[in-house]
Parts: C-alpha cells; structure tokens; sequence
C-alpha cells in the first residue's frame, strides 16, 4: 500500500493539483483534501499547498487557518502527523501557531517569481532526509509576501536548535537571516517559502543558467521522495 | 440612415413629466410621454442613432433603454466603424478543418487533437489602463480570462503585450509599473501562468498606453460552450460577484429626476477588479461544465447586463424575461440604469434548464458564489425588463446586440504618406557605425536601449509557473504549455506569440499588418509548433480621421490576405479606436497572436546557445533594409522609409523548415530574428545559454550583392531566423534547407565567454550581460530594503 | 428595528520593531510630492465594524477578542480599540 499524501484546497488554492502531481510522481497515493472537511480520509501526511487561499485577504492565510479541515491537522499535527507548508501553507502553519514567525511583504514589494538556490541545513526531518546535509537546491520562489519574521529570540531559538531547514544563498526577499523554512521542534512539521513541487522534472522545473552553471529541474523531488521513505520505514 | 418621421417636437426643452407614483422611468411612461427631452448626446449617441431606436421601439426609449442602446452601439460594443473592413477576416478565411468556432462568439476555438480543443483571444483595456494603470490592467486580464472561460475552457496561459512612452517620461514612470504590477496581481491570483508578451516604447504612445491581453484555454472537443439562450422555460442565472457601480460614469446622466440622496456621491468609472473571486468562479464553472448543467453561457464584460442578456436573448430562441430588481447589489441606492450600465466584475450569466437548476446552485454553493435566477429564456422575440414589478425595458433583443449602426467612415491615404515612405534611412541620410569600434558601440547601445534590453524586472512579477505545465515562457520566441489540465498525460502542447509593429504600420499599414503576423507567425514556428490560427487587436486613433480610417482599412486587408496565405485564420479579436491625445494619433498597431500546436512538448526548441561547438546557421536572406528599424529609432530618432520586405511563401518555408528541424532532433537552438537584426539574436541566445559565440558575418545579401557589417548586423528583414545544430546534424539539416530553397549560411560557432564578430569587435559575456541586463532594473527597479 | 448598532474601530499597525517597506516606500514619494517635512510613515490597517445587538459593556472586550483572534496577527501586529458612540468618538483609547 502506497503513502497516502494529502493535499489542502482551500478557495483560492492555486499549487494544489502540482503537489498531487508531485506526490503521483514518486509513487505516493495523491488525496485530495477539501477545505471544509474535517475527515482527513487515512492520508499518512498533509501538504498544505500555495496559492492565494481567500485571495489573502486580511494576511496571507489568516482566514484559511480556521478551515474545518485545519482543525483536525492541527490535532493531528500536534500528535506527529509529517505536515508541509509550502508558500501559502506555510503562511497557514505560521498563522496557526504550529510554526514560529509570519511572513510579511517582500522587500522590494513586488512580487517575485525567480529560481532561487536554497542551502538545505536540516536534513533530518521526514521532509529533507533525501538532502544531503548543506546541499545546494535551487527551487522557485514566487510570492509577495515571502520575507520571514520571527522576534530576535525566536531566531536565536531556530538557530541555535537546528531548525532552520533552508536558507536562500542570495535573499530575494529581505527574509530574516536569510530562512527560507523552518521546522517545528518535533521535526514533523516544517514550513518551506520556495515550490519544491515546482521542481520535479526537467521539462517544467527550473532551466537555463546561473552564473554559468546549468541548472537542474529536478531538485525539489527529495522534499517527496523523503516523506515517502519516511512514511514506508515508519 | 433614415432620419426617421414626423418627430419634429423631439428636441423640445420642454420636460413633460406625468406624475406617477413610480419615480424610475417606464414603458408606460415612455408612451404617455413621447416628447421628453432624452440626454443621448451625452451617452455617446448620434441623433440618427437615436431616432433610429425610436423607430425599432415605434416610441420613445425608456431611460433604461436608452443606455442599453447607448452602450451596445457604442464603438466599444457594435464595431460600427470596423464590421466593414473586419468582415475581410471571414470572407478570406482559409479553409481549414481545424476552426472550430469563429469570429462572432466570445473567442475562437480550433481543434488541436487528441479530442482537445483550444480557445484564446486578444483583447485592449488601453483607456481603463491610462487612467488607473493597476486596476485598468487588472480587470483587462480579468476580462479576458472570462472571456476564455465562458467557452467552457479553464484557462491555462496569459500573455501582454504592452506598449508606453518614452521609457524615461515620468508619465511612463506612473503608468508602468502600475500595469506590470496590476497584470501580475490579478493574475497571478487566478493561478493562470503569464507566458509571454512584449513590452514596447514610442513617444506616440505617451498618452495612449496600449495594454492588450491575451488569455488561451484547452477544453474537450465536444465541450465547447456557447453563448445562447435556447428553450423558453430555461432559467438566466447571474452568479458571482454582486452589482456595484463600477463602471458606470457615463449612466449618471440618466438619473431619474428624483435622486436618492442617499447614495453614494461619485460613481466611480473605474472598474475594481477581485482576482479571489475570479478564482473560484473559475474552479465554480469549470464544475459546472463538468456536470453539463449549463446550456449557454455568458460573461459579463463591457456592457455588463446590458451585453448578457441582448447576447444571450438574441441567439437560441430570441426572447428573455428578466426581472432586473432581483440582481444582488453590492449598492442598494443603484438605480434601474446604473444596473444595467454596471461593468462590475467576476459575473457570468447562465441559462440553465429547469431540472438542473438545483444541482447548478449546489455547485455555486459549494464555492460560496452568489447565484440569483432572475429571469427566463421565452419564444417572444422580446427582452423584457422589470423593476419592482414596472416593465422597464421591452426591445427586440438582436436589434441591440447585431443590427447596430454599420459605418463606413472616409478614409484617404494620408497626404504625408508618399513623403514618409520616401524619407528612406540610407547610408548619406543618417550616419551608420563606420568602423569596428563604432560597431561596437552600436551593438552594446542597441542591446541596452528600451526595447531591446531584458525585461526580467517586469516579468519576475508574473507567475509563469503555476499549474506545472508551462514549458517555454517569457525570454523564448513563444510562450508554450502543455494540455495535461484536460488531457492528464498528454505531450500535446500548443505555443504563443504576439507581436506587433507600429513603425513598420505607419510606414505601410499594408505590408506592417502582414509583417506581424509574418512575425508572430516565425516565432511560433520556431519553437517547433505548427501555426494553426490567429487572434487580433486592432489599436489604432480617430476613425472619424480618414488618416486612421484608411491605417486601419489597409491593416485590415493586409492581415486577411497574409492569414490566407499563411493557413491562418483569425478566430476573432478585438479593436480599439480613439487612442489619441488631442489630434495626436498613436501609429497604428495591429497586435497579432499566432497559436501554434506541437505533438510532443518535450521535442520543443529553445533559444538558448547551451552546448559549446555547435553549428549557427542564419536562414534566409539580408538586406539593407532599416525602414522603422530600432536602430533608426534608438541611435537617430528616425521613422521613415518602408518597412522590410515581406516574402510570405517564404515565411512557410522557413517556418516547415523550424518545424521539421526541431520535430526530428536536428536543432539544439532557435530563435527567430526581428527588432534589432542578428545582433540581438545572438546576444538573447548567447546570455540565456551562458555561452559566448565566434560570428563570421555573412558577406552576400539576399540578391547576390555585397553585404557590409553594419548591414548583416543590424538589418530586420524578414524571413529569417538563427540556429544552432550539433556538428552531426549540420549537413542533413543545411540539405533540407537547401533541398526547399531556404537560403542557408554558417554564421558562427557557440564558443567561450565572448561574443566575438570575427574581424571587428570582442565583447566579453559579462559586459554584454550588464549592458543588457541593467537598464530595465534602473529605470523602474525600486532598491532592496535591508532586512 | 430598535436593535442597538455600534461601531468599533480597530487599528492595525505592525510592531515597530518590524521593518515596514510599505511605509517607506510612501515615505521615500512624498518629498518628490514636495512634503520635505515628513520623518518617518508606518502603514497599517482600520476596521469599522458595525455591531449589531451589542452590549456596550462589553462592546470593548469582545472587539479586543476579535482583534486577538483574527484582525491582527499578534505576532508581528499591535491593535488599538476604540468605541464609537453615536456623536463620534469617544476620546477613549485602549
């Protein structure tokens, strides 16, 4: 029996069908989760995916974050089900006080849709095991309001416990000492600004050059091979 | 046009109100009292118009009436003074088994294979943009995207091309980045990946920014939505957003007399788009089409109400029965005509059968989209209208939405024409680069000047990603993507390209029209798509000036007999007139989109020079030809000549001998040439491959003679594109060339991190890559915040 | 009718110690507008919302929970309360 992955579609979702897609494409079984269900149908994790759920309205996943189906991922997460923000979800996560921080405007206040190349520092949650510890990545960003913010403290804190998961090597975004993602404590539950599902083949992913070296379009399908290894020794 | 009876009190001052306890006006009113003065000038209208409409009515206009006429035959709405020189577009449409639908319905449709169907269409928002440049932007994608999905398509691309003044007037600095940021903020919130598009600067479009949009969408065959009324009994739904007053500027003159003074005090003309609500109503339709609960549907874009229900009532079976008051209001104190008048956003109209009308609303539900019956589909032949029970409006529903006014305005070739065309840009005329250095100078100067230089400020603000499936995007000569969202699995992709030339149609508006096609045409070919059809629009000044009115009569002509040449036929599009500034005409701008199909997404060609030691091979011939060439424009502010010679049997050619080059392997890179000649070619392709290039200049023209550096660098004829083959590939390749009669010349080497024109001039990569990367930023880059 | 309506305004701003672009990029127009004058510009957010059937009592209290829970995010955001009556405001502040 194949890991059951679901994924999140609030209104206004918009990287849900390619988390699915990227969930098929290593082998997992894609479940699609609707927003206003509380039954999470027996998925073994939950990707809560990008987008502009409720248009952003009042901030980016303030209103999403009190969906039927947040309340049991909420529980379940809490009780150590593997859960993955990306973009927007993470912003959930954030609002949902299941991660540290919040996100706010991009520095430059505009929105940004560019191939960024991330440091994977934490290789040890259920999300990044298939990253060698330091790898380089380069996976694409595209939001407005992608800069993390966390209070002094709480950034020392990631720091300092090793829980900051990914870091840009050049910041698009202003984003506080440089993260691109963070885990919760347990280390299932991690929250990443950049699509990895956006990086899974060489036809659509990533492309072209930067500073002469070619770039890969497959680097983010460890983020979907790890959760699936993950799950199977589990 | 007749000038109608015996109507001689008509225009009497004199206001004859009957005193009713109804404050709105009504049919009952309108027959009681024949002679009130109606304010159908300030509407837009003519008095031939009007008079027109009182015939048809056989009494006078409702208020409500009248700004449905008002609107409907407006320019915007009726095409009054384009239908003539449009209807080229059909009487010389190729045949071909791939149109689906035609010019006429909300967007065309071509059939692609695999039992998929596509949809796509251009359309302007150029006024809505000068005066409020985010939202104008916005709600033109908004827009489009309904346009596309009202044929039952989920919309899979966006492109913009987009034309401003000067790049350094501070009117540019304002109206920019507000567009480039609107078109970004919608859609990217819709989750349609921006795929391309243009951005272009001439001082003629200082006060008439031009911002047209494209939208493609990919259904099942079989699936096509249409938009009629068929079958009394059926419901009119209207679902999404609520009525608000958005829009609405010019219906102030209808206000009945008695004001509710209440309301708000200004209507706002400038419609606010919501990219969230388009979203879902998007996810909502697409729902509904999958359960085939819909028999005809509409979007409600210019004209709002007023367009939907004429639409709708004048195809199928002719009448409809609306009750008006019912319509969700985001703005109680709206009055009968604001309603109708209203271009309030993210609205659709459905007419949907009886027994489907509950699973139609669960649908809506599920969404939390607003839906409202408000009427029904009859056999009257009539559109009636009722307000708080009064019947408003009572009008034979083709009369408004197809029997509008049929101009055929004057036009003359300009008396500056001949002068124009002989101000030709040779050598003893304007002074060319005569040395090696000056070449130089010339090249990093071109590659770095507003139409030329890279755009990636711009278009890393739209998401080119989002759905997965796009696999050429901006940067390549054609936005590509593939049809999985209908067709999970599917290889087959369809390309984009819209291009456009104002110089080159001031020039000659005959041979600019065909130069963009011929363009568009080239680019979609070069990424190894078939071209299969096309979509228009049309941008040009008064046509009450004879001067635009014979621009755009010979645009027209030149696009038909070019369409019909190349196989393409245009599946509709778009045209907007009155972009001037006082008697300032901007140059006429046809906008042209080619969409092409390709079988196989992952055999597409690319631009960019990736593998040192290839092949570049220049296909076609050159010619000195630098009539309306950016080098004229950017180096000497010149605009005079012809444009470049056009050879459309030689454009299939060139685009067979692209397509089968890339279907078989033989290509590793393409990139057709245009603005700026070879040089700027070879720059793209070498800065997005990240590899340099040894360039030996051609030294024949394409009639035999001798051809200077300057020439062969610089020169836009058309007709010719750039590639690079492996070694292995040089000699089967250059032999089909040879073998279809495609001029063919080794050009160069993909090699180094120079650009190196063997002979003249070095220039390293990374002063090439500063020199063209930098401007943009400059110009309209706000500096990073520091964290 | 004679249900009781009230309007509380709640005002969003991000904590000072957050770097707010918004806010610059709005101080760094307005000398090219010609006001030399302006220091420092803080962007944020008002909410008028109207009650119906509320308790004046604990009309604050239950705008300050509503702030908490989801006007603002406390995380980055402080709020101010301030209850309208039917003159205008009140003067008081939270």
């Amino acid at each position: 029996m194949p890991a059951r992955i679901g994924v999140v579609t609030f209104p206004g979702t918009l990287d849900d069908q390619q988390a699915l897609r990227a969930a098929a494409a290593v082998g997992a079984e894609p479940v699609a989760l609707w927003h206003k269900e509380q039954n999470l149908h027996q998925v073994d994790a939950v990707v809560l995916p990008g987008g502009f759920s409720y248009g952003d309205y009042l901030r980016a996943g303030a209103i999403a974050r009190f969906s039927p189906v947040m309340d049991t991922i909420i529980d379940a997460a809490r009780g150590g089900l593997p859960v993955l923000g990306i973009c927007n979800g993470f912003q959930v996560l954030c609002e949902a006080h299941l991660l540290e921080g919040a996100m706010i405007r991009n520095g430059d206040l505009h929105f940004i849709n560019r191939d960024v190349t991330l440091r994977i520092e934490n290789n040890r949650t259920a999300w990044t095991s298939d990253y060698e510890a330091g790898a380089e990545a380069v996976i694409p960003i595209k939001n407005v309001d992608g800069r993390f913010v966390a209070d002094a403290h709480t950034l020392d804190a990631l720091e300092a416990e090793g829980r900051v998961l990914a870091r840009y090597v050049a910041n698009p975004n202003g984003a506080a000492r440089d993260i691109a993602g963070i885990a919760n404590a347990a280390g299932n539950v991690v929250g990443l600004m950049p699509h990895p599902e956006y990086a899974i083949d060489d036809l659509t992913g990533p492309a072209g050059f930067i500073e002469n070296r070619r770039v890969p379009g497959t680097d983010g399908l460890p983020f979907f091979t790890s959760i699936l290894k993950s799950l199977v020794s589990a | 046009m007749s000038t109608g009876n015996s109507s001689e009190n008509v225009f009497d001052t004199t206001d004859v109100f009957v005193d009713t306890a109804v404050a709105f006006d009504t049919v009952a009113k309108a027959a009681e009292n024949p002679d009130v003065k109606q304010p159908f000038r300030e509407l837009g209208m003519t008095e031939d118009e009007y008079l027109r409409v009182r015939e048809i009515l056989g009494r006078r206009p409702t208020s409500s009436e009248l700004a449905m006429y008002s609107v409907m035959w407006s320019e915007h709405c009726s095409y009054k003074s384009s239908r003539v020189h449009l209807k080229q577009f059909g009487e010389k449409a190729p045949k071909t088994a791939a149109l689906l639908v035609g010019p006429g319905e909300n967007a065309g449709v071509v059939d692609v294979g695999e039992g998929l169907a596509v949809t796509f269409k251009v359309e302007s928002h150029n006024h809505p943009s000068y005066v409020e440049p985010y939202q104008g932007a916005a709600t033109g994608v908004g827009g489009i995207v309904r346009d596309i999905l009202t044929m039952g398509a989920r919309p899979i691309g966006v492109m913009d091309p987009l034309r401003f003044g000067p790049a350094d007037a501070p009117d540019t600095a304002r109206v920019l980045p507000g567009v480039v940021a609107g078109i970004g903020g919608y859609g990217n919130c819709l989750g349609v990946p921006n795929i391309g598009g243009e951005i272009v600067f001439d001082p003629c479009y200082l006060g008439n920014p031009l911002v047209n949009a494209l939208c493609v969408g990919v259904m099942r065959a079989d699936e096509i939505k249409l938009a009629k009324a068929p079958g009394p009994g059926n419901q009119v739904i209207l679902f999404g957003a609520r009525t608000g007053g958005d829009g609405i500027g010019g219906a102030s003159v209808l206000a009945s007399a008695t004001f509710d003074e209440d309301g708000p005090a200004k209507r706002p003309s400038v419609q606010v788009g919501d990219p969230f609500m388009e979203k879902v109503l998007i996810e909502c339709c697409l729902e509904i089409f999958a359960a085939d609960l819909v028999v005809g549907i509409q979007d409600l874009g210019a004209a709002g109400l007023t367009c939907s229900t004429t639409e709708l009532a004048a195809a199928g079976t002719g009448g409809m029965d609306v009750r008006l008051d019912l319509a969700p209001l985001r703005d109680s104190t709206l009055t009968p005509e604001e309603v109708l008048m209203s271009e309030s956003q993210e609205r659709m109209m459905a007419v949907v059968e009886p027994a489907k009308v509950e699973a139609f609303l669960a649908v809506c539900e599920k969404w939390d989209v607003t839906a409202t019956a408000l009427g029904e589909v009859t056999d009257t032949g009539r559109l009636r209208m009722w307000w708080h029970g009064e019947i408003i409006v009572d009008v034979p529903p083709r009369t408004l939405a197809h029997e509008g006014p049929v101009y055929n305005r004057p036009f003359a070739r300009p008396e500056w024409q001949d002068a124009l065309q002989a101000d030709e840009p040779s050598a003893d005329r304007l002074k060319r680069p005569g040395n090696a250095a000056e070449l130089r100078e010339t090249l990093l100067r071109l590659v770095g000047s507003p139409n030329l230089a890279d755009k990636t400020w711009a278009v890393e603000q739209y998401d080119h990603r989002v759905q997965g499936n796009t696999v050429l995007g901006h940067g390549e000569d054609s936005g590509m993507v593939r049809l999985d969202a209908a067709l999970p699995g599917t290889s087959l992709g369809v390309a984009l390209s819209t291009d456009g030339n104002g110089r080159f149609t001031k020039l000659d508006p005959y041979q600019g029209a065909q130069l963009a096609l011929a363009e568009a045409y080239r680019n979609v070919a070069a990424t190894g798509a078939k071209p299969l059809a096309v979509t228009d629009c049309l941008n040009f000044g008064s046509p009450e000036d004879p001067d635009v009115m014979w621009q755009f009569a010979e645009a027209c002509r030149g696009l038909a007999d070019a369409c019909l040449e190349l196989g393409t036929p245009v599946t509709g599009g778009n045209v907007s007139f009155y972009n001037q500034t006082g008697e300032l005409n901007i140059h006429p701008t046809p906008v042209v989109g080619v969409l092409g199909v390709i079988d196989d997404v992952d055999r597409r060609t690319r631009s960019a020079f990736e593998r040192e030691g290839e092949i570049l091979l220049l296909l076609g011939g050159t010619r000195d030809e630098f009539g309306g060439s950016e080098w004229a424009h950017e180096v000497h502010g010149h605009l005079g000549g012809l444009p470049p010679r056009l050879d459309l049997n030689r454009e299939k050619v060139l685009g067979e001998v692209l397509i089968a080059g890339s279907r078989d392997g033989m290509l590793s890179a393409a990139h057709d040439l245009s603005d700026g000649g070879l040089a700027q070619a070879v720059v793209e392709s070498c800065l997005r491959g990240g590899h340099g290039a040894r360039l030996v200049l051609p030294e024949t023209d394409a009639d035999g003679g001798a051809l200077d550096p300057f020439v062969a660098l610089f020169s836009e004829s058309a007709g010719r594109a750039l590639v690079a083959v492996p070694r292995s590939e040089e000699l089967r390749f250059t032999d089909m060339c040879v073998a279809r009669g495609l001029p063919v010349a080794r050009v160069g080497v993909v090699d180094g991190d120079t650009l190196e024109v063997q002979g003249q001039f070095t220039v390293p990569m990374a002063e090439l890559r500063a020199a063209h990367e930098a401007p943009f930023r400059k110009l309209f880059g706000h500096s990073v915040v520091d964290a | 009718m004679g249900v009781p309506v009230a309007r509380v305004l709640v005002d969003v701003m991000l904590k000072p110690e957050i770097l707010d672009p918004q806010g610059q990029a709005v101080q760094r127009a307005l000398p090219r507008m010609g006001f030399d004058s302006v220091t420092n510009v803080r962007q944020g957010k008002r909410f008028v919302l109207d009650l119906a059937d509320a308790d004046p009592a604990t009309l604050r209290a239950t705008a300050e929970q509503m702030a908490e829970k989801l006007l603002a995010n406390t995380v980055i955001e402080d709020f101010q309360v301030t209850v309208l009556d039917e003159a205008g405001e009140t003067g008081e502040r939270a």
